[in-house]
């Protein structure tokens, strides 16, 4: 049961940071929403390349019959953190372009378009 | 800022390049890599932001944009380079010189000419990330306005 | 080298460095970065001309990234963890739409972008968006998929909100990156789901893991709320008209290639990866869903005042009818082979005629708002004396959309209400429905904006805008008169693909 944890955590996240999405109007904090889903799913990835007792996966400085991790989810992890970093500043980049133009952050303020 | 931060920031600021180098540098053979080093580079260039203010950071836009751009057609030619074989594959490994050191098998303390054109393309990326990085900071900076510092 | 082994991947490497150097040659000199432009652009067209060439003539496509020989998918000891394009009729044509979308968005650019607007920024985007729907057709891989899947994410979204002296593009890139970020995350929960069960990224070989347990029921959940967020089906279309409607026309041309490109990526997903389960109630959903969108799309361009925001809601309720097609397909593909695969054609063939109909209207409104100064339906009128050419490929891209003999549109749709109507025909009477709301639309944004006295006095609009109409109006009227050769000789192939193509697919890509 102890070993589901980091799983059990992971949806936590993911289910946190959907809440901001909805409930939350301010521009920047939706932005802190979408951070901490991809934080969970981030999470989720490692924790499921995690073998009990592994060692780092770099084959010429393990012992000769450890265990490793498996490094194809940290390669994962690692390309979603690259993707994650540019769609965050993209998307505050946005939040200052919108804040320069109305002076406020609130989505209920500064809403013009109404798809 | 104060002078305290501003003498702290003259010394880390090239220890923090340094440190970004040393990341991009042995990305082959320890965790580490292009993206990580470029952005501890990339560090280096928001410590300046704080302690200086946006004017000591405001000419560095357009080479950081210059050196994104010439990080990503690096990284493209680099693949081009196995296209005898594959796109992306790595035709410097295992052929000597000065990046493809064959390797013994078996534990190694890591030798740093090797991996054929991963290290290589880990210092395109690098190059591409601090670019970017250091773009996306000083252009934060500019649009901020001078209400800091 | 052998330039057709590989012309698969430098098919998506030649559009990424010519978007990555093109900044650099524009420091140097605008006609250099116009040429340069003008080289990626041709080198890539042919490249995918080749690519779908070979495939059409000679069958899938496999390309592996890194390897000795691209043909060895896999790695020493069996096992398929090499990173892998495999392209097939559907890829192919997917490809294609793509290309012609980034080849008459650039001729439009042209003279339609200001220089001192940011016309470097946008095509580089352009680019790179080209590049990055590519690789999604191209890939067989479900990690790069998700990869390419952000890659376009964010030069569409770059592309919608580059113009940040007003407020309103960098509102609808705001709003539009929150939708695809999400989806994006969704996607790849489930790509780690899947890891985590079956410890593989390769699709075919997912495709012949799948067990049908609840772990891979809540994966397809997750991929297809992920993609139906980047397509724009009807629950979560919120970004789709913002979007359309504030982007530059030479952008929206590429977002609805990019539509085209997720949806293909959705069809890749239910067909391929999920076609082993062969589950009606799946294809039940996307039924649902298409005849979902296309109901309250086209009801909710009625009351849209703004030409560019009713054409958009216009291009949403496209999106219903491909789904509506492909699930129908899906859902009696099993029972009743013949109309399914019908169905199946009319979904995929509306969506080449979505991607010329709907780029031609876009197109025509993006002239319509640079010669005239604005949209508002209210403000515009008697455009038609003094446009007359970008009046009548306006009329003509609105019949073709609305489904009227004998333009592309109606091919393709009858198609779909003949293979829906089996299914139920309360299905075929609402998406017949739809398109006559989008008929009365459609002609009264044209009367409004086009019809009666000259109100304003329009600039002419450049030459280079109308020939990249013309070739999209050309489109629209030869796939409309000769449906049948298009079907049999390019459509079929690509539904084949999806189909009775499964196992060719998981078979080319193990080698055996």
């Amino acid at each position: 049961m102890i070993g589901n944890v980091p799983f059990v955590v992971c949806m936590v996240l993911v289910l946190l940071g959907l809440a901001a999405l909805l409930f939350r109007r301010n521009l920047i904090k939706v932005v802190i929403g979408l951070k901490i889903i991809e934080n969970g799913v981030n999470l989720y990835l490692v924790a499921t390349g995690y073998v009990q007792g592994g060692v780092v996966p770099i084959w010429t400085y393990a012992p000769p019959d450890a265990a490793m991790v498996l490094p194809t989810p940290q390669a994962l992890t690692l390309t979603s953190i690259v993707i994650g970093l540019a769609t965050t500043a993209l998307m505050l980049a946005f939040a200052v372009v919108i804040h320069r133009h109305k002076g406020s952050l609130d989505g209920r303020k500064v809403v013009e378009l109404s798809g | 800022m104060s002078v305290v931060v501003r003498t702290i920031a003259r010394i880390l600021v090239p220890v923090a390049l340094l440190f970004g180098g040393y990341v991009i540098l042995h990305g082959h053979l320890t965790p580490g890599g292009g993206f990580q080093g470029g952005a501890v580079a990339a560090s280096a260039v928001a410590l300046l932001l704080v302690a200086f203010g946006t004017s000591a950071v405001k000419g560095l836009k357009s080479p950081f944009a210059v050196l994104e751009d010439l990080g990503g057609v690096a990284f493209v030619v680099l693949g081009f380079l196995g296209i005898g074989y594959t796109f992306f594959f790595n035709v410097l490994a295992g052929s000597g010189g000065l990046f493809g050191a064959p390797v013994a098998p078996g534990p190694n303390p890591g030798f740093l000419n090797t991996g054929g054109t991963l290290p290589l393309m880990n210092w395109a990326v690098g190059f591409k990330v601090i670019g970017g990085l250091g773009a996306v900071v000083v252009l934060f900076a500019l649009f901020g306005g001078g209400d800091d510092r | 080298m052998n330039l057709a082994l590989h012309a698969p991947i430098l098919a998506i490497a030649v559009p990424l460095l010519g978007g990555f150097a093109l900044p650099l040659w524009a420091k140097f000199g605008r006609p250099l970065r116009d040429l340069w432009l003008l080289l990626v652009s041709a080198a890539t067209a042919s490249l995918v001309g080749l690519v779908a060439f070979q495939v059409y003539t000679g069958g899938i496509q496999v390309y592996t990234l890194g390897a000795a020989w691209p043909t060895d998918t896999l790695a020493p000891g069996g096992f398929p963890i090499r990173i892998v394009l495999a392209v097939d009729a559907l890829g192919a044509l997917v490809g294609l739409i793509a290309t012609l979308a980034a080849l008459v968005g650039f001729a439009y650019a042209a003279r339609y972008l200001a220089e001192e607007e940011g016309k470097t920024l946008a095509l580089t985007l352009g680019t790179l968006l080209w590049a990055g729907m590519l690789g999604m057709a191209f890939t067989g891989d479900l990690f790069n998929l998700f990869v390419f899947f952000e890659v376009t994410s964010i030069a569409a979204c770059g592309l919608i909100g580059y113009r940040t002296w007003t407020s309103r593009g960098p509102e609808a890139a705001f709003k539009t990156m929150v939708l695809y970020t999400v989806g994006g995350l969704f996607v790849l929960l489930a790509i780690a789901l899947l890891y985590g069960e079956y410890g593989a990224l390769n699709l075919a070989h997912l495709a012949r893991l799948l067990r049908g347990s609840t772990v891979d029921r809540v994966t397809l959940a997750l991929l297809l709320g992920g993609l139906l967020m980047k397509v724009g089906a009807v629950p979560v279309h919120m970004w789709a008209p913002d979007a359309y409607g504030e982007a530059p026309a030479q952008g929206v041309i590429l977002l609805v290639a990019n539509t085209q490109v997720s949806l293909y990526a959705l069809f890749r997903i239910l067909f391929t990866l999920y076609g082993g389960l062969a589950d009606p109630g799946i294809g039940w959903l996307v039924v649902a869903m298409g005849t979902l969108t296309l109901l309250v799309a086209s009801l909710m361009a009625v009351v849209q005042m703004d030409l560019g925001r009713l054409i958009a809601f216009g291009a949403v309720s496209q999106i219903g009818y491909m789904l509506l097609g492909v699930g129908v397909g899906l859902t009696v593909l099993a029972s009743r082979p013949a109309y399914g695969l019908l169905a199946l054609q009319g979904g995929i063939f509306h969506m080449l005629n979505d991607a010329l109909a709907i780029g031609l209207l876009f197109l025509a409104v993006g002239a319509v708002e640079k010669a005239a100064g604005g949209r508002n339906l209210g403000a515009l009128g008697g455009l038609g004396h003094d446009l007359k050419w970008t009046a009548a490929f306006f009329f003509l891209g609105a019949l073709a959309l609305a489904g009227i003999p004998p333009l592309n549109g109606f091919a393709s749709k009858l198609m779909i209400y003949q293979g829906s109507f089996l299914l139920s025909p309360i299905l075929s009477a609402l998406a017949i429905l739809a398109s006559i709301l989008l008929l009365a639309v459609f002609v009264r944004a044209f009367q409004g904006a086009f019809l009666g006295p000259r109100m304003l006095q329009p600039e002419p609009v450049p030459s280079s805008m109308l020939l990249a109409m013309g070739a999209l109006a050309l489109g629209v009227l030869v796939l409309g008169l000769f449906p049948d050769l298009v079907v049999r000789h390019v459509v079929a192939p690509a539904a084949d693909a999806l189909w009775t193509g499964r196992e060719v697919y998981l078979r080319a890509v193990f080698g055996r």
